[in-house]
């Protein structure tokens, strides 16, 4: 009896910890994110390294090469050299792009309230990298350009912003940061919003300069969002393309090449999808790398509010 | 922290989506219907009138076109042979040839009957691949002349039979060089070969730049270097050694990109393949003159207020002037669905009763010789004077045609040469430098 009697409640404790009806219900909202997630992230991935390893031109059937193409990819002084102007473009783009940012978020959090002011600034982000690009490569031509055209009325020399080893990449890196500058001072701008008023209002009654309350108020408080940011902007940096295709096309003398530039060349120009493959692994593991550190780094998981 | 990692494995292998594809049919194709693509929207119009003669001779078939630009049209055809959406029959290329035989996507033509005495000379043949099979069939052929603006040309007191009759050799350039120096005028009004003249303040360049030429440089440098005698390959298909290495190539390289040093010659950082070739610098005044194929000259006729005229090549050191001879062909794919319609319309676009139709539309040179000869009158009707580009063909005592190179891993070529050429052209690289580019390049072709 005393048995009988002890064994309801933990059926019962076990029917609470285990809902069945809530259980199928979560499995399909979560059934179309994996869904997605499996076929268009997980799936790929993996099939990405494994041609990784092979030598496959798309239309006949992938042939095991082991690390052949890794071998390659460390004796290819084109892979290094497209590495190395990637990091050059990121450097000057996120570099630029994060200070100017900063300061237009900050400058619209503490100037004004105008939400015209807010909307321009975002209006690059609007076009797509595309147009941005096509727009300036007409804007800045060495010949026929009209940026050209102002420099040489003024009587300076004509500057060949994008057919110019020196100037193209950051001439390339400063189109983009036009075009997303807007964008991630929204971003940051939205930090700033978190940050309680009553803690300027303090610092003012205590005498503090604009100047002093950004850097021990602002900054502090605003790091876990901007070290966000920082880490999808470099990414979305790594990544550039489109910018590269419409202007240069990789050139002057590859002195544009970037990394995605040349995958997209050796994959869809050349029918190196084993070595393009192999290339784009070398890319996911220098984006891995660099996102821990920057995570680790700047501490994004904590808040200095509280 | 996990799910944004892996927004960057995303990212970084969006690449391999493209693997996924299926197989799918999406054409809606039927059995009667063959499908067609060509890229130049200049000659839509013709085929399309050989496509209706076509469609009366064959009733129940139907032809259908499509025409893409040059820029998406080698990518969606890729994306095709994969997808399994290609069309039956497509308009090729030479460069991209060699790749597709390789790859295995065309459909061989021996029973076609295509017979080399029916077209220009050249032309059939180099459609044969390493294999011995025929993959094309000729369609046209465009070789390249010195387009001039004449106004400039009068001004220099130059006239356009002397712009036609020029020389020139890699040591001091000729009556070529002194031509195209005479008619560079600098900011202050000084001509290229005036004492004083100012290389680095030009306002009108003798020659307009088409940048560095990859590894063809058809209306670059190809027309020179086959003057001083040089092939680039050391067969005339499908060869096996590229011949960047040599001594001549590189002595006309750098006469070639020397001429931008003495500022006669457009500089690369002037160029770009968006927004500034070499037609463009013709139009907006910044060139006298620039070397440019046949499938320009309605693009130059077209300037507004710009008396533009054509002239041979000059005369090289070997006494002969030279000119690349590149030609289109019609191509099967192997997983076309409509084959039997479609060697009909191969065939039929093979045909004089086609080319000619095509020749009379004047956008063109048909590859047959009644097709060309119905193109030419009917570019005279429209006021063009088209000898600078047929003579070569006709006078093969004074003129060598050369055809694109015809090799295997011809992208593999193209990038590894566009940045050596740059580099010699934009940066002053030495052109000893070719040595190990072509070394890399023989390496490969050698797999």
């Amino acid at each position: 009896m005393t048995v009988a009697s002890s064994s309801p409640p933990s059926r019962l404790l076990r029917a609470k910890a285990r809902p069945g009806g809530d259980g199928a219900l979560a499995a399909v909202f979560v059934a179309p994110a994996m869904l997605g997630f499996l076929v268009f992230l997980l799936w790929p991935t993996l099939r990405g390294v494994y041609l990784s390893f092979t030598r496959f031109n798309l239309l006949t059937p992938a042939e095991w090469v082991g690390l052949d193409n890794y071998v390659r990819m460390v004796n290819d002084p084109i892979f290094w050299d497209s590495l190395k102007v990637t990091v050059e473009y990121v450097v000057i783009n996120i570099g630029i792009q994060t200070v100017s940012a900063l300061a237009i978020a900050v400058l619209l959090q503490r100037l004004t309230q105008s939400a015209v002011l807010r909307g321009i600034v975002l209006t690059p982000y609007l076009m797509s990298n595309v147009v941005a690009g096509l727009v300036w490569l007409w804007i800045l031509d060495t010949q026929l350009g009209i940026g050209n055209e102002i420099i040489s009325a003024v009587g300076l020399d004509r500057v060949p912003f994008l057919a110019d080893e020196t100037w193209a990449i950051p001439t390339i890196a400063l189109i983009n940061v036009w075009r997303h500058v807007g964008y991630t001072a929204l971003l940051l701008f939205a930090g700033l919003q978190a940050i309680p008023n009553g803690m300027y209002e303090a610092a003012k009654v205590d005498g503090a300069s604009e100047w002093r309350m950004f850097w021990r108020i602002t900054m502090p408080l605003l790091r876990p969002v901007l070290a966000v940011v920082l880490i999808m902007t470099v990414i979305g940096s790594f990544q550039v393309f489109d910018t590269i295709a419409v202007t240069t096309a990789g050139g002057p003398a590859n002195a544009t090449n970037v990394l995605q530039y040349y995958i997209y060349g050796s994959a869809f120009g050349r029918f190196q999808f084993g070595y393009a493959s192999a290339m784009s692994v070398a890319l996911l593991v220098v984006l891995s790398a660099i996102t821990v550190l920057q995570y680790r780094l700047t501490r994004a998981g904590q808040t200095d509010l509280g | 922290m996990r799910r944004r990692t892996l927004t960057a494995l995303a990212g970084a292998l969006t690449l391999s989506l493209v693997t996924g594809c299926a197989q799918g049919d999406s054409t809606g194709a039927s059995a009667n219907t063959v499908t067609y693509w060509l890229w130049d929207a200049n000659q839509l119009p013709a085929y399309q009138a050989c496509a209706k003669g076509f469609e009366q001779e064959n009733p129940g078939l139907r032809v259908k076109i499509t025409q893409l630009g040059w820029g998406d049209y080698w990518t969606k055809l890729t994306a095709g042979f994969i997808a399994g959406t290609q069309p039956d029959v497509f308009t090729d290329h030479i460069q991209n040839f060699g790749q597709f035989v390789d790859l295995k996507v065309l459909e061989p033509l021996d029973d076609l009957g295509i017979k080399d005495s029916d077209y220009q000379p050249g032309l059939a043949a180099n459609w044969i691949g390493k294999d011995g099979h025929r993959y094309g069939a000729p369609k046209d052929w465009d070789t390249v002349a010195l387009f001039h603006n004449e106004t400039m040309v009068k001004d220099a007191g130059l006239t356009a039979d002397r712009l036609g009759n020029l020389s020139w050799n890699p040591e001091d350039g000729g009556t070529f060089e002194k031509a195209i120096a005479h008619l560079t005028i600098d900011r202050n009004g000084k001509r290229g070969d005036e004492p004083g003249f100012d290389k680095n303040n030009v306002k009108v360049y003798g020659l307009a730049s088409n940048g560095g030429g990859f590894g063809d440089g058809q209306t670059q440098w190809s027309n020179f270097a086959a003057s001083a005698g040089w092939s680039y390959l050391d067969k005339p298909r499908w060869g096996t050694k590229y011949q960047y290495d040599s001594e001549t190539f590189q002595s006309v390289i750098q006469w070639y990109f020397g001429l931008a040093k003495k500022g006669y010659m457009a500089p690369l950082s002037d160029y770009n393949i968006q927004s500034n070739q070499a037609n463009t610098q013709v139009a907006a005044g910044k060139a006298a003159a620039a070397f440019d194929g046949a499938w320009m000259i309605s693009t130059y006729a077209g300037f507004k207020g710009k008396d533009i005229r054509t002239a041979l090549t000059p005369v090289g050191p070997t006494g002969r002037r030279a000119t690349m001879m590149n030609g289109l062909a019609d191509s099967i794919t192997k997983a076309a669905r409509n084959k039997e319609g479609a060697r009909k319309w191969v065939a039929y676009l093979a045909s004089d009763a086609c080319q000619t139709v095509v020749g009379s539309h004047g956008v063109v040179f048909p590859a047959t010789r009644a097709g060309t000869e119905a193109a030419v009158a009917a570019y005279e009707k429209k006021g063009v004077d088209v000898s600078a580009f047929t003579e070569p063909v006709a006078d093969k005592k004074h003129f060598r045609t050369f055809s694109y190179p015809i090799a295997s891993y011809s992208a593999d070529m193209t990038a590894l040469m566009a940045p050596a050429m740059e580099d010699i052209y934009g940066n002053g690289k030495p052109v000893s430098s070719l040595d190990q580019t072509n070394e890399q390049i023989n390496l490969i072709l050698s797999q």
